[in-house]
């Protein structure tokens, strides 16, 4: 009986729920003894000229052993070229958060009484804090490079709404977000008597940060070896290395001593990068039956200080029509840099951006012809039989069922008997409203298309190990892997390790990010397993002394045998194995066909608006996520679980802000409206399983779906409950005061 | 100055700096990291330990308010045959956890509310854990959980 | 973060604390239960020299009837009040605002002393007090004084305590049958109050709608005048001036102070 497709507790979760993991902070290795402990002095400035630096009377501080800033670095500055973010603050600070110096002392205790000793002035220049500013000019973040637009792309056809019933423009922001990992940014490092680093770090992808911190320092792959241990979260901010790595790589080599780093919480809300900040203008037209005709997407990415991750923009715009087939889309998109903390992926990356800005589009479209939301997109949708789907951004869409999705919250939701309490407390007046909100959504998963590595070995006792490039980090992927290698070999769970993570083991891989380790990772270890099936059965052959093509591996039992003849005789893995010798039953591959896939849903949220004071409660959130056949449900429902969460917290709560100055104002846990449980419903899901085509599993990925689906979902309920009072449009978070301005707004517009 | 703390069951006894967190007390001084910190607000939980069998903050109390006193953390929750505490066992069994940072803190405020009130509602939990963050699970499994280890029935 | 040094004494005693006082003076704050202190001194917002911990004080951990007044310790935590059958028999608003403050584990080590001796605008008991008509009792070097609520509270921050004064004890005329009410306007349930309303009978404390916990007196007037609720809750913002954040306008928080003061009334109306 197979496995895959039934609950299996996780075998992950042993060591987690008794001493705990074991983060970077929880490292105990021999090779850190004696480590001295690194902090970053941040600037406190958002833009400023540094005129004067004085470490000395930091330097005399109890156990401090090395101070150093940016004139000590004496490394290639980083690949980002001119408008790439330096080692440490070179002259200029342009964001609060920007590392400025880098203290070590013996006691981590001691880091901020030194760091209060270095004296440093700055010499404070006008603030870009938004991207209007940005796009005004007055002030260049680069000088050199004559504008603060990093990044444009795409023109616009004037005639694209011609003939058009309905036009609609609206911008829609989509608002900066903290990733806040409840695990913050943290790294060891030592260097070995060979010349050799060994880097602990908190990251989602062992082999890209290596590429990283080798690059930065100048030293070839081969003499930086990457582990990562636990790691507490990462939702994309977490990819790669930040500079910080490198800065104590480097540091490590010149004291000449182990280095240990771990960030506070209120530095990792300005200094790990944000995500979202996009400023989204949206034109859609179409006819009063319902049919949009044409859509128009115009972006702003705010980039923040530098520019790192300039796909994000790219993606927003090639997803700009969601699930909708629509005669005319177009897109275009530019990046600007602020002062403000560097903006990179964060859980969906570029897609949830673009769900947001066509389902809240498509909202204001029906609102406009007086139209049920559902309906207007049902009017719309790419139909099954249209797959493979090529959208007129150039996405490809591999399967989907976008309105069987939408059907089945609706009936799980009981959208009709909804609509009829709203109209009765609309009739009657009540002061808490109901609103529901729809939000259908296709988005990418393994959308870099840059394959995984994965690697299966029988061991001579029967036992398995199986090497992989993802670097799972609270998904499952263990079990799921062990999962997946137990119904094709018929070895037991608990005879089948995963590992992950550590360069020495894994020497290339690309990670977890982008939704990407079950399809592609998955896939890998599974074509692994293959290879060593088809090895088996060679050697198999000769034991039995059968043709190959008459045996066949009983997965019941874990043994080989001859096809309809069990009784001449079987052999099992661990005879094998132990026969074969080490290595023999061994397969290493590289899944590098794994073309991108498109999973789609439907979400339906409920929420109630207390008008008298502009409070939003979320009731529900009823969810359709299709991924294609589901590994482990429990770990699936998981993921989908926490994507709700945290997109929903996106449209009713967080919110990452500056004053005009460019001081952050959320910069500590207590200011940052972090989702509580308080704040959030019991999920509702709905189950459907439609396959791809285009991986060894038929799965697509599940990491950031729900993410997607949940923020225009409740974004657009909020708008709905007080649609009635003349409300049509909401920037997020939808705050108590946002909400009851707008109501304010409302009335005296009527 | 010099602290003893009993830390699940054996005494901790060390000099150190007066302002020493119990929280670093219990990971440095006493050796035990499951106990994370993940915020410097006393607002994330990831933190929670029970002192004399209450669930406190330890990034909020110093080791020197806690000398003389009692701290359980999820180390201690372990029974000496590895038998998994109630509360253990239906975090696992729920999938009440994802990347695991917040839940030994998660675990212990758990312990904590169901000592005050055994048989909590789903509301009820989400109130009593409103000091507990978490960012992979979206709460649903640690609500499933908490009332799983009360011995109520879940919904699936 | 971590705290700035500081020298740490423990207090056994009322008068060992005030010795402890008379000797660091200024450069010594006291410490309860810690969770108003710690968070600022960890974010070195304050660096006292001396920490006095109170907390093994033990007679000032009661609550007990002495006549017509409930009196508390000034050390009682809020996980102890808001179960506490006394108090919630003669002053339930306390009992219940006390198991509203913070969180679960906050209310583990806070104590009622410390957040008024705090005296954060932004938070709960201190405008419970003020609605209780309570008078909190201070001892120095030269002994007991009596302080009603209404004078305690200077401005953010700031009490009429003297650096060498240790608040000993709030002493709350029995609320035996009033009815009360208790609204607290947040984001999220963990967070501080944007607005927060607290009713005792005939009496309106206001929380965040000035540098201190003040009193809704238009609002009280009339009610006293035989108002009705709704006439009365339209004058809850007279008199005040609440912070202007980009959070919550002053704009704003008036309009708060009055829905949430016609809810308090309402639920106190019907508590009785």
């Amino acid at each position: 009986m197979s496995i895959s497709g039934t609950r299996v507790l996780r075998v992950e979760d042993h060591q987690l729920i008794t001493t705990g993991g074991t983060y970077v902070e929880d490292l105990r290795e021999d090779a850190l003894t004696g480590a001295v402990h690194a902090m970053f002095l941040r600037s406190p400035i958002a833009h400023a000229r540094i005129t004067s630096v004085d470490v000395s009377e930091a330097l005399t501080a109890p156990g401090v052993v090395a101070v150093y800033t940016a004139a000590d670095i004496d490394l290639a500055a980083g690949s980002a070229g001119p408008v790439g973010q330096p080692w440490l603050a070179d002259g200029v600070v342009r964001y609060v958060g920007e590392p400025v110096a880098l203290v070590l002392a013996e006691h981590p205790y001691q880091l901020a009484d030194a760091a209060e000793l270095i004296d440093i002035d700055y010499e404070p220049l006008t603030a870009v804090a938004s991207i209007d500013a940005a796009l005004a000019g007055e002030t260049l973040l680069f000088p050199d490079t004559g504008s603060n637009v990093m990044q444009a792309r795409g023109e616009f056809d004037e005639t694209a709404f011609d003939g058009c019933e309905v036009v609609l423009t609206r911008t829609i922001v989509n608002q900066r977000v903290a990733p806040a990992p409840l695990e913050v940014r943290g790294a060891a490092c030592a260097w070995d008597a060979n010349g050799r680093l060994t880097i602990w770090l908190s990251t989602q992808n062992a082999q890209i940060a290596r590429t990283i911190v080798a690059g930065g320092l100048g030293v070839g792959e081969d003499s930086v070896r990457v582990v990562t241990p636990d790691v507490g979260g990462g939702f994309g901010a977490k990819i790669g290395a930040d500079p910080e790595a490198v800065v104590l790589g480097w540091a490590a080599r010149r004291v000449e001593r182990p280095v240990r780093w771990t960030e506070t919480r209120s530095e990792n809300l300005t200094s790990m990068t944000h995500g979202r900040a996009q400023q989204n203008t949206v034109t859609i037209g179409g006819r009063r039956d319902g049919t949009v005709q044409a859509f128009r997407l115009d972006v702003v990415q705010d980039a923040g200080a530098y520019p790192r991750a300039m796909f994000l923009p790219t993606l927003t715009e090639l997803m700009a029509s969601g699930v909708y087939h629509f005669p005319k889309v177009e897109a275009a998109s530019r990046a600007v840099v602020t002062n403000t903390t560097p903006i990179a992926p964060y859980r969906g990356a570029g897609r949830p951006e673009a769900t947001a800005a066509i389902e809240r589009a498509m909202d204001l479209f029906a609102a406009e012809i007086g139209m049920d939301p559902a309906e207007v997109r049902r009017v719309n949708f790419v139909r099954p039989e249209e797959f493979p789907y090529e959208t007129p951004t150039g996405a490809v869409y591999d399967t989907g069922e976008y309105a069987g999705a939408l059907e089945r919250v609706l009936e799980a939701g009981g959208y009709q008997e909804l609509r009829a309490e709203q109209a009765r407390r609309r009739e009657g007046g009540d002061p808490v409203a109901l609103g529901l909100g729809i939000a259908t959504y296709v988005e990418i998963t393994g959308g870099d298309a840059g394959g995984e590595s994965g690697r299966v070995d029988i061991n001579p006792d029967g036992s398995v190990t199986a090497y992989t490039g993802s670097s799972p980090h609270g998904q499952g992927l263990d079990t799921s892997l062990a999962m997946l290698l137990s119904d094709r070999l018929g070895i037991p769970m608990d005879r089948i390790t995963v590992r992950h993570g550590d360069t020495d083991e894994v020497p290339k891989g690309i990670g977890t990010f982008g939704s990407r380790s079950l399809q592609l990772g998955g896939s890998a270890v599974r074509q692994a397993a293959d290879q060593v099936i088809d090895r088996a059965r060679e050697l198999v052959a000769d034991l039995l002394e059968a043709a190959p093509q008459d045996l066949e591996l009983n997965v019941e039992h874990g043994a080989w045998q001859v096809r309809g003849a069990p009784s001449s005789g079987s052999v099992t893995w661990a005879q094998l194995a132990g026969q074969a010798g080490a290595g023999t039953l061994s397969a290493d591959v590289w899944f590098g066909d794994g073309a991108p896939t498109f999973p789609f849903g439907a979400h339906l949220a409920v929420v109630e608006v207390d008008t008298l004071t502009g409070k939003v409660e979320l009731r529900r959130l009823i969810a359709a996520d299709d991924a294609g056949p589901v590994v482990n449900p429990l770990a699936f429902r998981g993921q989908r679980h926490g994507g709700l969460g945290q997109g929903a917290a996106q449209a009713l709560l967080e919110v990452m802000s500056y004053d005009p100055d460019g001081n952050p104002t959320t910069a500590t846990l207590a200011d940052y409206s972090f989702v509580t449980a308080t704040e959030l419903p019991d999920f509702e899901l709905v189950d459907m399983e439609t396959p791809t085509t285009r991986n060894l599993l038929g799965v697509k990925g599940i990491g950031e779906a729900a993410t997607i689906g949940s923020t225009p979902a409740v974004h657009n309920a909020v708008v709905d409950a007080v649609a009635h009072l003349g409300v049509s449009h909401l920037d997020m978070p939808t705050t108590p005061l946002r909400v009851w301005q707008a109501l304010a707004e409302a009335r005296k517009a009527n | 100055m010099k602290v003893t703390i009993e830390v699940n069951g054996g005494p901790v006894s060390a000099e150190v700096e007066d302002r020493t967190l119990l929280v670093h007390y219990i990971r440095e001084t006493a050796g035990l990291t499951a106990t994370n910190v993940g915020c410097d607000t006393t607002s994330c939980g990831a933190c929670t330990v029970l002192l004399d069998g209450e669930s406190v903050k330890s990034c909020t109390v110093l080791a020197a308010q806690a000398d003389g006193h009692a701290v359980t953390t999820v180390e201690g929750l372990t029974g000496q045959d590895g038998e998994l505490h109630p509360v253990q066992r239906a975090f696992r069994e729920q999938h009440g956890l994802q990347c695991g940072f917040c839940t030994p803190g998660m675990i212990m405020a758990t312990v904590s509310l169901l000592e005050h009130n055994p048989k909590p509602t789903r509301a009820e939990v989400r109130e009593g854990l409103e000091g507990n963050l978490c960012r992979c699970t979206g709460y649903h499994n640690i609500v499933s959980a908490v009332v799983d280890a009360s011995g109520q029935e879940v919904a699936r | 973060m971590i705290p700035v040094q500081f020298g740490y004494r423990r207090a056994s005693s009322v008068d060992e604390a005030l010795a402890l006082l008379a000797e660091h003076g200024d450069d010594a704050k006291l410490l309860a239960g810690g969770h108003s202190l710690l968070p600022l001194m960890k974010l070195r917002l304050a660096a006292p020299e001396v920490l006095v911990d109170i907390a093994p004080v033990e007679e000032l951990h009661h609550v007990r009837i002495d006549g017509e007044d409930v009196v508390i310790g000034a050390l009682a935590r809020y996980h102890d009040l808001q179960g506490d059958e006394v108090l919630r028999e003669h002053a339930p608003l306390l009992a219940h605002v006390a198991g509203v403050v913070g969180d679960q584990q906050v209310r583990h080590r806070g104590t009622i002393g410390g957040s008024i001796a705090h005296a954060d605008p932004a938070a709960d008991l201190p405008a419970a007090i003020l609605a209780s008509d309570a008078v909190l009792v201070a001892r120095g070097q030269e002994g007991e004084r009596r302080i009603p609520a209404a004078d305690f509270f200077l401005g953010p921050f700031t009490t009429s305590l003297t650096p060498e004064e240790l608040l000993t004890e709030i002493r709350v005329p029995r609320q035996t049958g009033l009815g009360w009410g208790f609204e607290k306007f947040t984001r999220r349930a963990i967070d501080w109050a944007i607005v927060g309303v607290a009713v005792s009978g005939k009496r309106v404390g206001l929380i965040n709608m000035g540098g201190t916990p003040v009193r809704a007196s238009a609002a009280e007037e009339a009610l006293a005048r035989g108002a009705s609720v709704a006439e009365a809750a339209e004058l809850a913002a007279e008199g005040t001036s609440p912070p202007d954040e980009p959070h919550a306008t002053t704009e704003y928080r008036r309009h708060l102070a009055r829905v949430l003061t016609a809810r308090a009334l309402e639920t106190s109306a019907g508590s009785r």
